[in-house]
């Protein structure tokens, strides 16, 4: 098995066997921490002379020769938090980052806590448990010192892995103090001081990706290099509609191919995200499972939505944008009276399509099923809820099912779906041994949980300076009963609501039988670029420049709801002066665009500068972006990497990304026709970020969602035409 | 069929159907997992090895048509200063966030240095457009390049420096 600490395999061994002694800290949900007061643990040295090592709480072993091993609790997907959360733990237990080493945590939530990576959320929820983690470990090493001493532990002080009483100039090394330390109760955590943040010395400070040195030099780290001893290779064969199912197929022709081992029919349970009916091909290396494909002929009972097309879903919103609203969202004053009474009126349709998540690494899993009892490996952004998908898809129980997570090759929230593990699961179940199932990039492309297209229309009315006064959108979105489907939905919230004295939000739902999903800042990765260009349409009617018309409508300093307009007003002044806005002359075919969004706590603002050439190619030349997560950059090489990235990921969608059904099916299976950003399109990306005084928040997401209407807004600044569907059509542009 | 292919300096002999593309083999037969698989019709360059230090897709490079190349894998690309130095640039500019397309971004580097000591910008759009990162860590794909390559490691396209 791959290993992603460098420490010896014996002390892996020896520390798996002394879990049940340890000290067990976990932390609630919602963030707050209880340590819980079982007996603390200390393992016997080994009869070699490596040294012993001592276990302060869940997170945090220090060796006799003063290595530290942190506990990293989360899913690693590419967004650092292998190495932010270590950061958090070591600042407060006060060691140098250079004795740490860092363990992945198995997916144990009793034991850590809610573990999971989605939502830009593990920053908010762990700035202060993780810390107080650290904190209340340095007690521990603090009290032994003082008790070793027999001096107030009030006079001891730390530094850098070791316990120092000035006075006496007396000092211990924590590995010296380790053993004992463990053996002393843990501290009142809410109680425990932390440190004044202008003292930090790993926070605030760039530390690169832990993982990076085994990265660069191809070690296995990935689910899809998961080996294990006996392993067989399978594919999985899904309708190609969503929730067909498989009647039969030639499966003993299949099994007549070189080096198949079982090909057989799965018949599915559940919904969407429980495990689908298929066709399971089991095999000595997985390239020969996924040739065999080539010969397979499966009759497939395609069930209810084979006829469903993107075509019929846009012309289906188009006639559901004639009536009413089936649902009101928000409302505010009298929209109707105030269009009428509007010295300019505004009409504008917009739509996005459904997009795929396509992580560069495809969906798989390793299971093993034996005894009763299933070990998995698995790339997941979210653990412990395919642990409960595969407990009552195979009739187990959680306790029976271990799962290891593996670094991901990209999550975007496609990982935090699971069907993959369950898949996997149930193959090696059927077959009686390890199985390692891996997806080819056409299943990936074709069995997503996609973000839901949507259709917006517009209205909006302006008084005879220009001033909104009237604001109305329709949203024609998916789902049943009154229900969104997941990410298909709108709040009360979403800007303008508070912000026009007459305003409407109303939503109509087309049933559908879409899988459909959380992609990276979901839901404010589309409204965001249908707001922040309508808002721009409003702007250019009223005559006025669109980065001050926003100002303008952000209006008084205040928090509205959880919304504080100073911090959004900041993000955006600042983005005009870093951008040269207003104080560029734009060579022919190049405009400037801004755009600003509130997403998972975080306020972004971003201006883009295109430029159109011939047949309408788009040339983005340029992203600025500025954000206000609050006080504290906890990493900030990562920090501004994640940054970049999402203003790139967004600039990729606009530029060319649609997943399009007909015939209930996906018409793309591969990046020639779902295509990502390249290099030769990636623009530079210039980061700023403006500390307040607010709690630390995440940045995995919300830099995204303003760069798309920037986008947009700058191709009307530099051509005329309003971008109101995406992906960007040049063809309009020509 | 029965093939003796060169790979990371080490002669290998081995079964396999001769369709078998040279990525599989690196994979599962040889248990050589840097090379990565992302799409398998050479659109994504997850699976860029070298051979006879030319950037190749592994993914569409059938076993048989290996032949005598010397076949060069991101386990061993640092056997070459140009090599070691991609990959210590990569490190010093923390270029990773996923890392799954770093194997093949840096045997296109690496090939591309070889060959060209002093790329332009341009040179690195050219050279590199074959290797997508979904995660877009494009700038510092970029600066790395550059750094390894001992050139200043700003980005002569920004016009608005």
């Amino acid at each position: 098995m791959m290993r992603t600490s460098d420490n010896p395999e014996s002390r892996q061994a020896s520390l798996l066997s002394s879990r049940r002694a340890f000290l067990r800290a976990s932390l609630a949900v919602g963030g707050g921490l209880l340590l819980d007061l079982s007996i603390p643990g200390v393992m016997a040295a080994p009869p070699d002379s490596s040294p012993s090592w001592a276990t302060l709480n869940a997170f945090v072993e220090i060796s006799s020769d003063g290595i530290v091993t942190i506990t990293s609790k989360n899913p690693e997907i590419g967004q650092g938090i292998k190495t932010m959360l270590p950061m958090l733990i070591a600042e407060e237990l006060d060691v140098d980052w250079s004795s740490v080493r860092i363990e992945q945590a198995l997916s144990d939530p009793a034991r850590y806590g809610t573990q999971f990576a989605g939502g830009s959320r593990a920053t908010p929820l762990n700035w202060d448990p993780l810390r107080r983690v650290g904190a209340a470990a340095r007690q521990m090493l603090v009290s032994a010192a003082a008790q070793t001493w027999s001096v107030p532990a009030a006079e001891c002080e730390t530094k850098s892995g070791k316990v120092v009483h000035a006075r006496t100039r007396r000092s211990l090394s924590y590995g010296r103090l380790a053993s004992k330390a463990a053996s002393i109760p843990p501290p009142d955590l809410a109680s425990l001081p932390l440190k004044d943040p202008k003292d930090f010395k790993i926070i605030g400070k760039s530390h690169p990706g832990v993982d990076s040195p085994l990265v660069v030099t191809g070690k296995p780290l990935f689910g899809i290099d998961v080996t294990v001893p006996g392993m067989l290779y399978a594919v999985f064969v899904k309708s190609p509609v969503f929730g067909g199912s498989a009647v039969s197929a030639n499966l003993d022709a299949i099994k007549s191919q070189p080096g198949i081992r079982d090909a057989f029919i799965v018949s599915g349970v559940g919904p969407f995200n429980g495990l689908a009916s298929g066709v399971a091909i089991v095999a000595n290396n997985w390239w020969l499972a996924n040739k065999a494909r080539d010969l397979l002929e499966v009759v497939w009972d395609e069930g209810a939505t084979a006829a469903q097309s993107s075509e019929g879903f846009a012309q289906q919103a188009l006639q559901l944008s004639a009536q009413a609203p089936a649902t009101k969202v928000t409302s505010e004053g009298d929209v109707v009276q105030a269009l009428a009474s509007s010295a300019t009126q505004l009409e504008a349709a917009y739509s996005y399509p459904f997009l795929s998540h396509a992580t560069l690494e495809p969906q798989n899993c390793t299971a093993h099923f034996k005894n009763g009892k299933v070990e998995i490996w698995a790339p997941t952004q979210n653990p412990d809820a395919g642990r409960k998908i595969v407990a009552k898809t195979l009739g187990l129980t959680d306790a029976d099912i271990t799962i290891h997570m593996i670094r991901c090759g990209g999550g975007f929230g496609r990982r935090l779906m699971n069907d993959y593990m369950v898949e996997a699961a149930w193959i090696s179940k059927q077959m009686g041994a390890p199985v390692k199932l891996l997806w080819n990039r056409q299943d990936d492309v074709q069995h997503d949980f996609y973000r839901p297209a949507g259709f917006h229309f517009f209205k909006a009315g302006l008084d005879g300076a220009g001033k909104l006064q009237a604001f109305k959108d329709h949203f024609i979105s998916f789902g049943e009963g009154g229900k969104a489907a997941s990410s298909a939905d709108m709040g009360a919230n979403e800007f303008p609501a508070k912000f026009v004295a007459n305003l409407e939000l109303g939503m109509s739902l087309m049933p559908f039988g879409v899988p459909t999903g959380p992609l990276r800042a979901p839901g404010s990765n589309a409204l965001a670029f249908v707001f922040q260009s309508f808002i721009d349409e409003i702007a250019h009617a009223a005559g006025q420049d669109p980065l001050q018309y926003r100002i303008g409508l952000l209006g008084e300093r205040r928090v509205v709801g959880a919304f504080d307009t100073g911090r959004m007003i900041d993000v955006l002044t600042t983005a005009g002066e870093k951008s040269g806005w207003g104080k560029r002359t734009a060579a022919k075919g190049s405009g400037m665009g801004v755009a600003f969004y509130y997403s998972h706590l975080g306020y972004f603002a971003e201006v883009v500068h295109a430029t159109v050439g011939a047949r309408g190619r788009v040339t983005v030349d340029k992203v600025w972006v500025v954000g206000d997560v609050g006080s504290q950059i906890i990493n900030p090489t990562s920090a501004e990497n994640q940054v970049q990235g999402a203003a790139l990921d967004g600039i990729g969608e606009a530029l060319g990304q649609a997943i399009t059904l007909n015939n209930g099916r996906v018409l793309q299976s591969n990046f020639d026709d779902f295509p990502l950003l390249r290099m030769k399109q990636a623009p530079p990306v210039e980061v700023h970020f403006l500390k307040t005084d607010h709690p630390p928040t995440g940045l995995g997401e919300p830099a995204l969602p303003p760069v798309i209407p920037a986008l947009g807004n700058a191709i009307f600044a530099a051509t005329g035409v309003r971008i109101r569907s995406l992906p960007i059509d040049p063809k309009l542009l020509a | 069929m029965q093939y003796t292919i060169q790979v990371n300096g080490k002669t290998q002999s081995l079964a396999a159907d001769p369709q078998m593309p040279l990525l599989w083999v690196l994979r599962d037969v040889l248990e050589l997992k840097g090379t990565k698989f992302g799409c398998g019709q050479s659109f994504c360059g997850a699976c860029t090895v070298h051979l006879n230090g030319v950037p190749t897709r592994s993914c569409v490079t059938p076993i048989s048509m290996v032949g005598s190349a010397a076949v060069t894998t991101i386990e061993a690309v640092a056997a070459t200063p140009t090599g070691r130095a991609v990959q210590n640039a990569w490190l010093a500019v923390d270029v990773v966030q996923c890392g799954y397309c770093q194997a093949g971004q840096i045997m296109s580097a690496s090939a591309l240095l070889a060959k060209n000591p002093k790329p332009t910008d341009a040179d690195i759009d050219q050279a590199m457009s074959g290797n997508i990162c979904r995660c877009a860590t494009y700038s510092r794909i970029r600066a790395a390049i550059k750094q390894a390559a001992g050139l200043p490691t700003v980005d002569s396209r920004d016009k608005f420096l």
